[in-house]
């Protein structure tokens, strides 16, 4: 049961050129997918296209096949696509509804719009508000919260959805490092509860530590595709606008002054 | 699919709703059904309108909404409110009637090449204490009753949801629209915008301030139509529930008499049966 793309290119309307090219992709169960790349490489079409958010709301033409547990979606609707496929965005404060007045309206917000029983509606976001360590905020009016904060919310509210399949969009962009280590921690529950999760980031430390495997983009193409380690290893990674991670960086550095490597190995294998 | 994610297995934590939604207000009036509360400002504002004179606006302002502002506790900020609400344009028109009244003949005073007539006087009272009545009954209605409170009563009783959003957000969006001018101000302003001091400086100031509010806004609007779109809301269907306003027996039987009141007291103006 994966998200699969297979020859995926995608054009904005009105663009002159795709945004997206022959893009080959699996996303398997309980497996994380690290997405990295400069500004404008792509990585935030390929989660509106994985999420199905275009073309169906924003327009633009798509070729290639998307296959979602098996079915091919190119018909499905959106609301029906949101229901198997759940999308996070960098900009916690359109993510909100603006007409939810607390938190835990907000995060229900998605479950009601699904229709499904009330009883469930409150265990589902309150088990979402406890994944992220946010329950104290419940009551809380989602307007009146720190950016970090909003952006955790917006993610209970996806995680309310259950979706099998996630997309996140630079999760963490407006988080400090705790609320990053939240994120991370349930990126990591929820893929060991057998979700799929797509995940675009800057840190590539937090790629390090929740991926498994890693794609680079780069204009719109796949420049760097696989295990995580050797894709935030490889030589050409800097070249493509991506910063390394901070323990590939001081191995590099190190090695390029010459300095003996292996206290700083045993020590990130502790 | 759904439920096969890590969440499905967190188990149901066993707690209800917050207490804090769908809270009983702080007084009997705010305890109403909102659809209540909304009936007998819309009933004030158009009996107001129908009586005409001064006698009979004054007496349905003080029924519809003084006595209740002060049952609310909220008579001071209600008056407060609705005379900054309603001023501007009681204001204006009063003026205009005072002045410009076409069948004025007594002069009480001339103001340069205009006139103040006894007969525009009457008149512009008239219009004042109908802007009044209704600014008034509009401000007690918004006192007392969240719009979130309104609109789930609304979508309880089958409004599409589409609509109750759409009116919810616009109520809603207001502060987040004051909020953002706040921090572009704020923004301008340390890169050296000016914006005080004289009017022509101050309206100057405005347009690097209004054009960032507007542009944000709408690029917002799409990645909101983005994140609606991916939690369901298009989904055809009725959503659920978590919780809505108590209605009772009384208060329904309530808002059928002010109804058919307000339908008799318009079918006799009308018919001139009352002049």
């Amino acid at each position: 049961m994966t998200v699969r793309l297979h020859g995926v290119g995608y054009r904005y309307a009105g663009a002159e050129r795709p945004a997206l090219l022959d893009v080959e992709l699996d996303l398997g169960d309980g497996e994380v997918v690290g997405v990295a790349g400069a500004s404008e490489a792509g990585k935030t079409t390929l989660c509106l296209v994985v999420a199905g958010i275009a073309p169906r709301t924003i327009g633009g033409r798509i070729r290639g096949t998307i296959t979602i547990d098996g079915e091919r979606v190119d018909d499905w609707p959106m609301h029906r696509l949101g229901g198997r496929v759940g999308i996070g965005f960098q900009n916690p404060t359109s993510q909100l509804s603006q007409v939810a007045g607390t938190v835990f309206e907000e995060v229900a917000f998605g479950p009601m719009n699904l229709g499904i029983a009330r009883d469930e509606i409150v265990d589902r976001t309150w088990a979402a508000l406890e994944a992220l360590r946010i329950g104290a905020l419940a009551e809380r009016d989602p307007r009146r919260l720190s950016g970090g904060q909003q952006q955790l919310v917006a993610m209970a509210g996806l995680l309310a959805m259950r979706p099998a399949h996630l997309v996140l969009d630079e999760p963490t962009a407006q988080l400090d490092p705790a609320g990053t280590q939240l994120v991370a921690g349930a990126i990591e529950r929820l893929a060991a509860g057998g979700a799929s999760i797509l995940v675009t980031e800057q840190k590539t430390d937090l790629l390090a530590a929740v991926a498994d495997r890693v794609v680079v983009l780069d204009a719109g193409r796949m420049a760097l595709a696989g295990p995580t380690a050797d894709v935030l290893a490889d030589e050409r990674l800097r070249g493509l606008g991506v910063t390394e991670p901070a323990l590939v960086r001081l191995r590099r550095l190190a090695g390029e002054a010459g300095l003996d490597r292996a206290p700083m190995e045993r020590a990130a294998g502790a | 699919m759904a439920g096969r994610s890590g969440l499905s297995e967190a188990a149901g934590s066993g707690r209800g709703i917050p207490s804090s939604l769908g809270a009983p207000g702080p007084t009997a009036y705010h305890r109403l059904n909102p659809l209540t509360k909304a009936t007998i400002a819309t009933a004030t504002a158009v009996a107001a309108v129908v009586l005409g004179g001064l006698i009979g606006p004054a007496v349905v302002v003080g029924l519809g909404v003084l006595l209740p502002g002060a049952l609310a506790g909220v008579l001071i900020r209600l008056v407060r409110t609705a005379l900054l609400f309603a001023l501007p344009l009681a204001a204006s028109a009063f003026l205009v009637n005072l002045f410009f009244f076409p069948e004025g003949r007594t002069v009480l005073f001339e103001v340069g090449p205009i006139t103040a007539t006894a007969e525009g006087l009457a008149f512009a009272l008239e219009i004042l204490a109908r802007i009044l009545a209704i600014g008034g009954a509009v401000t007690l209605f918004y006192l007392t009753t969240p719009p979130a409170t309104f609109v789930v009563d609304l979508e309880r009783r089958g409004v599409s949801p589409r609509l109750a959003f759409v009116a919810n957000a616009s109520v809603q969006t207001v502060p987040a629209l004051v909020e953002r001018a706040a921090q572009i101000t704020a923004a301008q302003r340390a890169r050296g915008l000016d914006t005080e001091g004289s009017i022509r400086k101050r309206v100057r100031g405005i347009l690097p301030i209004v054009g960032p509010v507007i542009l944000g806004s709408i690029a917002e609007v799409e990645e909101r139509t983005m994140a609606l779109e991916a939690r369901g809301f298009t989904r055809p269907g009725r959503r659920t529930l978590l919780w809505a306003p108590a209605d009772s027996g009384a208060e329904r039987a309530a808002r059928w008499v002010l109804l058919i009141a307000v339908v008799a007291l318009v079918a006799a103006r009308l018919t001139g049966v009352w002049a």
